[in-house]
């Protein structure tokens, strides 16, 4: 399956892309994704740890099951205001 | 331009929007339905022009906008839930380039009583910086950082 993966802020620069298209084996969860996008993202593996992860706009816990077409954002500390 | 029929004429309002104009405390107040409904509370963020002693040059505000939308009205939703007496939310941000003074965000909210107004509005502006996707990158003289209270 393949999920749609977006960067953002302080994240996208570290990767150097605002999205790509992810291939990932059927029944994958959040912190399996997380782990594949660590190993193919040199500068990710330490930042992820303070990163939240939301699922077609709300926010889930790392256990979460993906279905193909997701769009997962990578979402790290927040600072509006 | 086309013209369907029966489409309405009427003004739509976004209660919650991330957006890169220049923001009007006034503006934002004008959303609300009924500003005569007994007070109106607001909460105006304006850019800092230091943090830690270092002089900030300017702002880059960036955003995961439909997520932010969402998470701003989320907390409209919050607010009423948890104070009956507040009659409308509205909370507009900013993103992009903004320089030191100019308005970053507005928070308004309308009661019918004043009592709940602050409390709510404390609430609104803590919960913004908890969970709307956001981000505020300071640009000095000698670098720049992605900022964050968490």
């Amino acid at each position: 399956m393949k999920v749609r993966v977006r960067y953002f802020a302080s994240l996208r620069e570290t990767v150097g892309l605002e999205q790509e298209e992810f291939e990932l084996a059927a029944g994958s969860s959040v912190e399996h994704l997380l782990a594949a996008l660590a190993g193919a993202h040199r500068g990710l593996d330490t930042r992820l740890a303070a990163v939240r992860a939301a699922v077609n706009r709300c926010y889930v816990s790392m256990g979460t099951l993906l279905k193909d077409g997701d769009e997962v954002a990578l979402v790290p500390p927040v600072g509006g205001g | 331009m086309p013209c369907p029929a029966g489409e309405s004429w009427e003004r739509v309002v976004k209660l919650f929007e991330v957006t890169t104009s220049p923001l009007s405390a006034d503006e934002v107040v004008s959303r609300l339905a009924n500003p005569g409904v007994g007070g109106v509370a607001t909460f105006i963020g304006v850019v800092r022009d230091s943090t830690d002693g270092r002089q900030v040059l300017h702002l880059e505000y960036e955003a995961y906008p439909e997520m932010a939308e969402q998470t701003l009205a989320q907390i409209g939703a919050e607010i009423q839930a948890r104070w009956t007496t507040v009659r409308e939310v509205a909370i507009v941000h900013r993103v992009g380039r903004q320089e030191i003074g100019e308005t970053s965000v507005v928070i308004a909210l309308s009661a019918a009583h004043r009592a709940e107004l602050f409390d709510a509005l404390h609430y609104a502006i803590d919960r913004l910086k908890e969970i709307v996707p956001i981000w505020k990158k300071e640009v000095w003289t000698d670098g720049s950082e992605w900022r964050s209270e968490q």
